[in-house]
């Protein structure tokens, strides 16, 4: 039998990166906080110290931070027509669990979406005509701008001292950065990264073409920072264990190291590690909430956690997947268009072309996460979409993110993938090549969602959500098209030899290969609530006192990493709860 | 080329605390190397059956061929695929195996078979045995290198076939022999850090601030592993 807790005014589900935000600055109003976690607890010292995280075999090949889909998983399926299968071990992506989740694992690669994608409809309908979008591409505006935002991108980018270098500072355009993000008020916190030979040779090459490189915005600190919190960051030391480890190092910008310490001494804020939230429970005329119903690992039974204000702040996926279980707007139905949440639900178009110098020595292992240099001349504000015929754009870039040999060893095309000539090869190529990548835009799509699937169920009982996914024409237009950008680009290097790997026309999603952890969509933010599941705030739209807080707000996905967007939208909406919601609970739009 | 200080400059800043203790850790001298372990032939598997590790044997001495530089044996490797099988990787501690189970379903759709890795390798090393005595008349650990070799490519190449739960065996087989040349030596393979030294990747020394900028430099340090041990 379930047994009941205490009211809080705030719940929040799960303590990663916006957990750990409206945590913090909803404490410092007073209030009492809970957050509910369903992983364990993880401090740098001793989940991240050295040595024992520099462990590949551990962390990244057996995933040691990340969900285990024993315990939570999905099923995908690429048509209406498939019957969807689960996602039984890891592969395309990687949820995290746990204290800090996905944000202890990232590389750091810290990006503001353009202005241009928040309204990326009107922005397209405006400059190119609606006849250019295919019937079946189901983009919207956000409801909320860059301007609007711009605050809360620069408070986050100040919370997680990131390294870069502004290319436009209030319509100021300067030497050396992105001439064409958009305006910001002020410089990065942390000078740029140091670079790898990678970068530097790639921007060179980049640059005598007439391209804009400039450095990557990395939440690997350069300097020692102290952040608005009074949390320290040191120096990252390139060890070459980012993506899929803790900082050994207090260098990469986590929960842990930017919020938790700071959050975990506040009399008036606690939280419960081991505790899986199976459900937002609703008062009977379903217009408010009443709090969350979790399992308790340690205890083995379901507890009642009453609130006044239930935040969702778990992973993109987990968070549809707690509306999908508890009636939280209508689910999208993918024949009719009608309902709202699942709806849109987008991944990432990424591409890369490997380039092989037996005379350079790339030393692969001397790696931060974000370190890199980028250029956004085919970034989604500079293409002539009507001309090209694809919406969308990238981001192109190299550094080196690690030189791990069981994540693989690029070896040039023909090479045998085991034998004799296998092991010769590893031996003349490891460190002797780098990749230029593409990091670009997924729009979204009628038949491209999440519901609740009719089969397979967890260990809670509860159906697991399915994904219906797969990749279209238009993003394959868009990666096709980078792919002719990069080519000349690395043909101007003169390796010795080079291959590409693009996705190409009937190209089937995979859910084997790691591809990236940029899930968004499924609980978008609109400014209608027909065609929207949170309102510009991230509100429910039915349940004023539920926030769903992540990059399930995305409408489609933009062509950068997505933490940045994230974290300036849990800024945005931790202040609209703050100073409006606060005194006057209700509607906010 | 001089060696740079690297003892001194490693996380200096941290002070005490995990930058001694990581002083420590690798402040182990060359002739406090682990003594030479149980030779293979005497090796007890946890898990394998006496047929089965006859197999590993042979098809991971294929994989990754001894030669001027050590393979799969002199790494350790079958130790390391046996200890693995035998640990949570084996039982699919950590994945969704519930069913129903579609494993000939399309194979974008990953793993989908009822299978464990241990089962997997259990009926697929049987399964490929009595292929290889059906064909050959004997198992594999018994054909000549050249005939192995061959099944093994037929094997990869789908060209023997097996059945659906156990399709997966060979890509299997080849990440864990990989696994095993290259993850830390604590797990049993990558003996002496051999995978390690074979491509020059430095193993758990994880700092290398100083090397940045040294451009086109090749670096100059062996291996450290997470004990503390060098290579």
């Amino acid at each position: 039998m379930a047994r009941t807790e205490a009211k809080k005014d705030v719940v929040i589900v799960g303590l990663g990166w916006t957990g750990s935000i409206l945590g913090i600055e909803l404490a410092r109003e007073g209030l009492e906080v809970l957050a509910l976690e369903r992983g364990p607890d993880r401090y740098t010292v001793p989940d991240f110290r050295y040595p024992d995280v520099i462990d590949e075999l551990k962390y990244g090949i057996r995933f040691g931070f990340m969900q285990k889909p024993r315990n939570s998983t999905i099923t995908i399926r690429r048509t209406l027509q498939e019957t969807a299968l689960p996602y039984r071990k890891l592969g395309s992506f990687l949820p995290g669990d746990g204290v800090g989740g996905a944000g202890i694992h990232w590389n750091g690669q810290n990006w503001r979406a353009m202005e241009n994608e928040f309204e990326l409809r009107s922005y397209v309908e405006d400059n190119f005509g609606a006849d250019i979008i295919p019937e079946d591409m189901t983009i919207q505006d956000w409801g909320v701008t860059y301007a609007e935002l711009e605050p809360y991108f620069d408070r986050f980018e100040h919370v997680l001292g990131i390294s870069g270098q502004a290319g436009n500072v209030n319509g100021q355009i300067i030497e050396g950065g992105n001439p064409f993000e958009a305006p910001r008020s002020r410089d990065f916190p942390l000078p740029p990264l140091p670079n790898t030979y990678d970068s530097v040779l790639f921007a060179e090459a980049a640059r005598a073409m007439g391209y804009h490189p400039f450095p990557r915005p990395a939440a690997n600190a350069s300097a020692a920072w102290t952040n608005e919190y009074g949390m320290q960051l040191g120096p990252c030391n390139f060890c070459g264990f980012c993506e899929r480890y803790g900082c050994l190092n207090y260098s990469k910008a986590s929960p842990q190291t930017c919020i938790l310490d700071a959050l975990r001494r506040m009399p008036n804020f606690s939280y419960r590690t081991n505790s899986e939230v199976l459900r937002v429970d609703l008062a009977e005329d379903k217009q408010t909430a009443t709090g969350v119903t979790y399992w308790d690992e340690e205890a083995q039974e379901e507890v009642f956690q009453p609130a006044d204000i239930v935040l969702l702040c778990a992973y993109q996926l987990h968070n549809v997947h707690l509306m999908l279980l508890s009636g939280i707007g209508e689910p999208y139905n993918p024949v009719t268009g009608e309902g709202v949440t699942g709806k849109n639900y987008s991944y990432q178009m990424n591409g890369g072309t490997t380039l092989f110098f037996k005379d350079k020595h790339f030393n692969p292992f001397v790696a931060s996460g974000a370190n890199g240099l980028s250029i956004d001349d085919f970034a989604i504000n500079q293409i002539d979409f009507a001309a090209e015929g694809f919406i969308g754009g990238s981001y192109i870039t190299a550094g080196v993110a690690n030189g791990q040999p069981i994540r693989g060893i690029g070896l040039p095309k023909g090479t045998p993938s085991w034998g004799e000539e296998w092991k010769t090869a590893i031996g003349e190529w490891y460190g002797h090549s780098m990749s230029i990548g593409s990091h670009g835009s997924n729009m979204a799509y009628r038949d491209c969602y999440l519901d609740l699937d009719p089969t397979y169920t967890d260990r809670h009982g509860r159906p697991l959500m399915r994904m219906t996914f797969n990749w279209k024409p238009n993003d394959i237009r868009m990666t096709q098209f980078m792919r002719s950008k990069i080519e000349p680009i690395a043909e101007s290097m003169n390796p010795d030899t080079w291959q590409s790997s693009f996705k190409s026309e009937g190209a089937q999603y995979d859910v084997r290969p790691y591809q990236t952890t940029h899930n968004v969509g499924g609980a978008i933010m609109g400014d209608d609530p027909n065609t929207s599941a949170v309102n510009r705030y991230l509100q429910a739209w039915g349940q004023h006192n539920v926030f769903s807080i992540g990059a399930a707000a995305f409408p489609q996905n933009i062509q950068y990493n997505p933490t940045g967007t994230v974290g300036a939208l849990a800024y945005w909406a931790a202040d609209a709860i703050r100073k409006d919601y606060l005194p006057n609970p209700r509607p906010l739009v | 080329m001089p060696l740079p200080d690297w003892k001194t400059t490693r996380r200096g800043f941290l002070g005490g605390g995990a930058g001694a203790a990581a002083l420590t850790a690798l402040a182990v001298p060359l002739d406090a190397q682990s003594p030479e372990p149980e030779p293979l032939e005497n090796y007890a598997p946890e898990y394998f059956t006496a047929e089965e590790w006859q197999f590993v044997m042979a098809a991971t001495a294929l994989l990754i061929p001894s030669g001027p530089t050590p393979g799969a044996i002199e790494a350790r490797v079958p130790v390391f695929i046996d200890l693995q099988l035998a640990s949570e990787f084996g039982a699919a501690a950590d994945w969704y195996m519930a069913g129903p189970h579609a494993a000939d379903a399309d194979p974008l759709l990953g793993y989908q078979t009822p299978l464990t890795p241990a089962e997997v390798y259990r009926e697929g090393i049987a399964a490929l045995n009595a292929w290889c005595e059906q064909t050959h008349d004997a198992p594999f650990a018994e054909l000549l290198p050249q005939l192995q070799l061959e099944v093994l490519a037929a094997l990869d190449e789908g060209d023997v076939t097996l059945p659906a739960e156990m399709r997966d065996f060979f890509d299997l087989l080849l990440q864990n022999t990989k696994e095993g040349f290259f993850a830390d030596p604590k797990y049993g393979g990558n003996h002496r850090m051999a995978g390690w030294t074979h491509i020059g990747f430095p193993g758990a020394r994880a700092s290398y601030l100083e090397w940045v900028d040294k451009h086109n430099v090749p670096y100059p340090l062996g291996p450290v592993a997470i004990s503390g041990e060098r290579g």
